[in-house]
């Protein structure tokens, strides 16, 4: 598991997807949309810190913080 | 001139207002059915394009893609593949809308590859200016090969220009919009020279799709091209990709959104909808609301519904003549009408405030708020959708189980959901309640509306118990997916929830009828016929043991006696008496031992069965409710038979036992064996038994 990946963001953060690990996402998370070069943007926290709702490429979607961690970020592209 | 028919298939991902759409084009000239051998429901419905022509028009399930992850979406790919099915479209019809228009595309391109003529609806028009979003159709049209009709369903702009399109519908292109193949050159070079007649993309989806094809030998195909699921997969994201590439490009010229006019209020709506204590607070009053409803607010029509029928059934008893089609009639077929109809508006009210919260968008919202609770007892936050619904019914309930992604999830929701109190159970409280509860008030409550809220709390507790029990029993590897579209809130479309709220009430009132109406039938016969001289000689055996005892009887109650002395001697009395001995220790008499029985099929069926005994069991003119006569009903000693240990017994029996024969169907349909629905019988009726017998052994 990269050091940096979407489950790291912080509220209102987003970053740029630089890969994804394939086994560990959901081919209808792919078609949303979250795939390599395409932007990541954390917009809401469960109350326990998990699940994440993230805007990817434009759609809005709740995953849980395991698969988040399945999707790597380039870290110089968190604003 | 003889009336065209135009066939045509409306498709889209979920929370583009595709059913809003199909519901302006149609109207009320809608038809639900089933697909043939799965439980997924088929949705067409009839559009007047014309003087002479008419739409046919199928609303599909919503899909993603065609790479089906579900049943439901399977039936898309199925139909779309197959030019044999009569449904087969001659125009497809693709709903986007606006605000997600990029992953929308990503199915319509999809389409376009299978070289059917395909028409793009953009709805949701209206947001537009707001979201600060600007098309350039012609643009668009030219680069999609296709025409566009940019529609608001909501506010009923543009369906006339969508009913013009579908008439011409033989001028779309049917060229596809990019060429896939190009992910992997030499593979689908070999593929193509494999099948020169077979388009390559449908050769693809065989490959990468558990679907059955007509003409294509799926196993001729398998053994030369499968590749490893990684592999596939792999090639899936590449499509995927490319697909993404060449809708942004296209997005990039044709369309512009201004970021600046993006409102916030969403993102602040939901800051207090999700929020740690107002959104479960929020979600907890809600939940409150709902249930005031069912039981509060339904009640007036419900009352009026019981003494319509009771008044119903005497009329026709007095009315026509005496004989065997009036007994049916008055005590079979109307009391057994009646204990469908009164059901009526409590799954009204549920399903109406079940479609609410789905249009709004809001339901997304619970399951992400009750993910991480639900997950320590096995369970997805998506298991909050049917546990909601099973209020209702588990039959929708266990079927809306379906996109949680996670098997062990699923099948963990599966198996407790019929747990839930469901509206079936409602009468059955309702009436058991009113008889074993004082009408008086606890600090300002009534206590038997906190009873019945005591029921639906221990049958929740249950229920929860049980996951956290199978979650450490099942040994399932699954990988914990877990995917859920936050839609923006809206407005419910009005039109949108009756509709929705009509089909459902239909479905249960007609589905559940069904059964009722025929058990009713058959026990009103077996009630009223019996096998023997004991049967057949009633009147005379009375007529002498009354005359010949000491005691002065007053000879108005021979025709009580001798009903009753008939009732005993029918078959149905028969069948009581001789399973009573399993019955006695939870303190149920051969009377009650009958309902259980025939509960098994429903559990509403409980309060038409004792309505049938109890009429076929009287010969009074005037006809009492059922509730008066049970509360006077004694045994050989002259206690009341349903009395507080009894009733407390038969609560709790009716809480957990498994007693519903479409349930176990549906869960044999869902989890594609027998093992489950057996398990679930074995174990929740088994339990039911332990703790109905607890009860009345401590309580008597």
């Amino acid at each position: 598991m990269s050091e940096y990946n979407a489950s790291i963001l912080k509220k209102g953060q987003s970053a740029q997807i630089t890969d994804i690990n394939i086994d560990e996402i959901p081919l209808k998370l792919i078609e949303m949309g979250c795939l390599p070069g395409n932007d990541i943007e954390l917009i809401q926290i469960a109350p326990m810190g998990d699940p994440l709702f993230f805007n990817v490429n434009d759609s809005k979607v709740a995953i849980r913080k395991k698969t988040a961690s399945a999707i790597y970020i380039n870290q110089e592209s968190i604003k | 001139m003889t009336p065209k028919i135009i066939k045509v298939a409306l498709i889209g991902n979920p929370n583009v207002g595709k059913t809003s759409v199909f519901n302006q084009l149609t109207g009320l000239n809608q038809q639900v059915g089933n697909y043939p051998g799965i439980t997924v429901d088929k949705k067409t419905g009839v559009c007047k394009i014309n003087q002479i022509t008419k739409a046919k028009i199928i609303d599909l399930p919503g899909t993603y893609s065609l790479n089906a992850n579900s049943i439901d979406e399977n039936v898309v790919i199925e139909l779309l593949l197959n030019k044999n099915d009569e449904d087969f479209p001659d125009v497809a019809v693709v709903v986007t809308e606006v605000e997600n228009l990029k992953r929308n595309l990503l199915l319509f391109t999809q389409i376009k590859d299978l070289e059917i003529p395909t028409l793009l609806i953009i709805n949701m028009s209206d947001r537009m200016k707001q979201k600060g979003i600007e098309l350039d159709i012609p643009f668009l049209e030219q680069e999609l090969k296709t025409k566009i009709a940019l529609i608001s369903s909501r506010k009923n702009i543009g369906i006339d220009n969508i009913k013009e399109l579908i008439l011409n519908y033989k001028q779309l292109s049917t060229e596809p919009c990019l060429n896939a193949s190009s992910i992997d050159p030499e593979y689908f070079n070999r593929l193509r020279k494999a099948f020169p007649n077979q388009l390559l993309y449908k050769l693809w989806l065989v490959i990468t799709q558990d679907v059955n094809f007509l003409n294509l030998q799926r196993n001729e195909i398998e053994n030369t091209f499968t590749r490893s699921h990684t592999e596939l997969k792999r090639l899936q994201q590449k499509e995927t990709i490319k697909r993404y590439q060449f809708i942004n490009d296209t997005l990039k010229i044709g369309q512009k959104i201004d970021k600046s006019k993006a409102t916030d209020f969403q993102s602040k709506l939901d800051n207090i909808l999700t929020h740690k204590v107002f959104g479960y607070l929020i979600f907890f009053g809600i939940l409150l609301l709902i249930f005031q409803s069912i039981f509060d607010w339904s009640s007036i029509p419900m009352d009026f519904i019981d003494t319509t029928f009771s008044k119903l059934s005497a009329f026709t008893k007095e009315n026509l003549p005496q004989g065997k089609f009036t007994d049916l009639l008055s005590d079979g077929i109307i009391p057994g009408i009646g204990g469908i109809v009164i059901f009526i508006p409590q799954i009204a009210f549920l399903f109406l405030f079940i479609s609410v919260l789905e249009e709004s968008g809001y339901m997304s919202r619970v399951v992400f708020l009750m993910d991480k609770i639900m997950r320590r007892f096995g369970l997805s936050g998506k298991s909050i959708v049917p546990l909601i619904s099973g209020t209702a019914c588990a039959i929708p309930a266990i079927m809306s189980a379906r996109n949680i992604e996670n098997w062990k999830e699923r099948l963990i929701t599966i198996l407790i959901t019929p747990f839930i109190t469901c509206s079936a159970r409602l009468p059955v409280y309702a009436i058991l309640i009113s008889l074993i509860i004082p009408e008086t008030r606890f600090l300002g409550f009534s206590l038997q509306g906190l009873t019945l809220m005591g029921l639906y709390l221990m049958a929740f507790v249950v229920a929860i118990a049980s996951a956290f029990i199978l979650n450490k029993v099942l040994k399932l590897k699954c990988k914990s997916y877990f995917v859920v579209e936050m839609p923006s809130y809206k407005v419910p479309m009005f039109k949108n929830v009756a509709l929705n709220v009509l089909e459902k009430t239909k479905a249960f009132v007609t589905g559940a009828g069904k059964i009722i109406l025929a058990i009713s039938i058959v026990l009103w016969f077996l009630g009223s016929h019996g096998p023997g001289k004991d049967f057949d000689n009633a009147q005379e055996i009375i007529e002498t043991e009354v005359y010949s005892s000491n005691t002065k009887i007053n000879p108005s109650v021979i025709p009580d006696r001798v009903a009753e002395y008939k009732l005993e001697n029918s078959y149905i009395g028969i069948i009581g008496k001789t399973i009573e001995p399993a019955i006695k220790p939870l303190g149920y008499d051969w009377k009650i031992g009958i309902a259980v029985v025939s509960s098994f099929a429903a559990r509403e069926v409980f309060v038409g069965t004792l309505a049938t005994i109890y009429s076929v069991g009287s010969q009074s003119e005037e006809e009492a409710t059922i509730k008066m006569k049970m509360a006077e009903d004694m045994d050989s000693k002259g206690n009341r038979i349903f009395n507080f240990a009894t009733g407390v017994s038969l609560l709790l029996f009716y809480a957990f036992a498994m007693q519903c024969v479409s349930t176990l169907a549906i869960v044999k349909k869902e989890t594609n064996s027998w093992k489950w629905p057996l398990i679930q019988l074995a174990f929740m009726s088994g339990f039911a038994y332990i703790v109905a017998l607890i009860a009345y052994q401590t309580l008597k």
